[in-house]
């Protein structure tokens, strides 16, 4: 079988996911102004540790290898590394993000104790003015004051993850060196218009002459820096970068909220693509029979980008990217390499554009970091 | 190291095969790669390399025609450079 027909093969759905991203809470120290799932307040019908187990349980029977770990700031559960043991006791390895500012020494050595974990730490400057203008007040420090403690515990290569901005496009190279000087991995992700983002995305995205640059540097490096597959939009511009070229929601992919809703995948936490939720009857039969999921799994219509010579290299981007800028989802992306996007883009009419289904933003907007963790689980 | 007909091989005890219905995937828990076995075939040779003498009996076990032989060589190379399957430890 050739790696076209497979991916074909994989458009109609695996038995399981290959990329379970599991946001444990919607609490958060930071507020982020592209989180994509507005977090900031815990969500009082959080998944309780015995039903986040019986989760595990089913992952576990499913052959899950692993799973993608966020929130929120996961290290806020109390039961987080209960959770961690958990799942790696049974066979699922564990990828979490973090933003690092509950790293400190002594879990930073509990960390590293453990098999088949592997950590990203958030970040999103080289420095603190261009990271804290995303994250807030405070968090580059924090997110510095994690790998350092990585480093010292002796962890490993921990991942660095970056997402990509207009502001931080010219800091591509330093955050390969710093990652270098870490011995860490380097990996860099799309903005998405989703949660938060949604209100930011039209300042941040990255502009068209940075895009080309943003192509040009994956090609240069290729699995080097990481992506997870979600620059595919870009292959218009030549040759296709390393990873799957498709759009993997509902297929290869999945999100599990913290209150047990699934998502198509972790950028469109919306009602119209919700599958359902696992405290129904498990995570399986969403997985399996969803009217949702099969419905993704059907072949999906080119709509306006059936004419476009690069459909088959860019596969008209990203259905989240679409959805929450207003754009149909059978037409091309808003960061469009041709430049098809952006009449549509201008034409779409504010108030029509969805919004994201839950906000769970504190009200009051910044705030300042904070270190403890006991104000943010109580409220 | 080449893989040959006679070479003595396993899957490796890291790595866990689900199946597909193109196959299966494989994921190596050690080096975190996960690998699309694409045939039906290649996870059934891939099964049984650790339950018998060698690559050639696996492959006849398995029912593989003797002029797919050379391809299944080829793959198992791959796989092994992957860190997939490796060679037997043991003696014997």
């Amino acid at each position: 079988m050739s790696a076209s027909q497979l991916v074909e093969q994989m458009k109609t759905g695996l038995d399981a996911p290959i990329c379970l991203t599991w946001e444990l809470t919607y609490a958060c120290n930071l507020q982020c102004v592209h989180c994509l799932s507005s977090s900031g307040q815990r969500d009082d019908r959080e998944l309780s540790t015995a039903e986040a187990k019986k989760v595990l349980d089913e992952l576990r029977d499913l052959q899950v290898f692993y799973i993608n770990i966020g929130g929120g700031e996961p290290m806020v559960r109390r039961d987080f590394f209960e959770l961690l043991e958990y799942a790696i006791g049974n066979g699922i390895g564990v990828k979490f993000s973090t933003n690092g500012a509950f790293i400190d020494a002594d879990k930073a050595r509990r960390l590293t104790a453990l098999d088949y974990l592997d950590i990203q730490i958030s970040l999103d400057g080289v420095d603190a003015e261009t990271n804290d203008a995303v994250r807030g007040e405070g968090s580059y420090a924090l997110a510095r004051r994690a790998m350092d403690n990585l480093r010292d515990a002796g962890f490993g290569p921990f991942k660095i993850s970056v997402v990509v901005t207009r502001h931080n496009v010219p800091q591509l190279d330093a955050f390969k060196e710093l990652a270098d000087s870490y011995g860490a991995q380097l990996r860099v992700t799309r903005l998405r218009p989703s949660g938060r983002g949604a209100d930011t995305w039209h300042e941040l995205h990255p502009t068209n002459a940075q895009q080309r640059e943003i192509y040009d540097w994956l090609l240069a490096h290729g699995e080097n820096v990481l992506t997870g597959d979600s620059f595919f939009h870009l292959n218009a511009f030549g040759d296709p970068l390393a990873g799957l070229n498709m759009c993997g929601a509902g297929r290869v992919v999945c999100l599990i909220d913290p209150i047990g809703d699934v998502y198509a995948c972790p950028f469109v936490i919306h009602e119209d693509f919700r599958a359902g939720n696992v405290r129904d009857a498990g995570f399986a039969p969403i997985w399996k029979a969803s009217d949702l999921f099969t419905s993704l799994r059907e072949p999906q219509s080119a709509g306006a980008c059936a004419s476009c010579g690069s459909f088959d290299a860019c596969q008209g981007g990203c259905m989240a990217a679409k959805f929450f800028t207003g754009l149909p989802l059978d037409g091309p992306d808003p960061e469009c390499v041709s430049g098809d996007g952006q009449p549509l883009l201008e034409a779409v009419e504010r108030g029509s554009v969805p919004r994201p289904s839950l906000d769970h933003s504190r009200p009051e907007r910044p705030t300042p970091v904070r270190l403890t963790r006991k104000p943010l689980v109580t409220n | 190291m080449g893989i040959a007909l006679d070479s003595r091989l396993e899957l490796h005890p890291q790595v866990a095969v689900r199946p597909e219905p193109f196959g299966a995937l494989a994921y190596h828990y050690g080096n975190r790669r996960l690998i699309f076995l694409k045939h039906p075939d290649v996870v059934a040779v891939v099964e049984a390399l650790g339950r018998h003498h060698d690559v050639r009996a696996a492959l006849e076990a398995c029912g593989v025609e003797e002029d797919r032989w050379s391809m299944f060589v080829q793959a198992l190379s791959s796989l092994e450079n992957s860190e997939i399957i490796r060679e037997r430890i043991t003696a014997g």
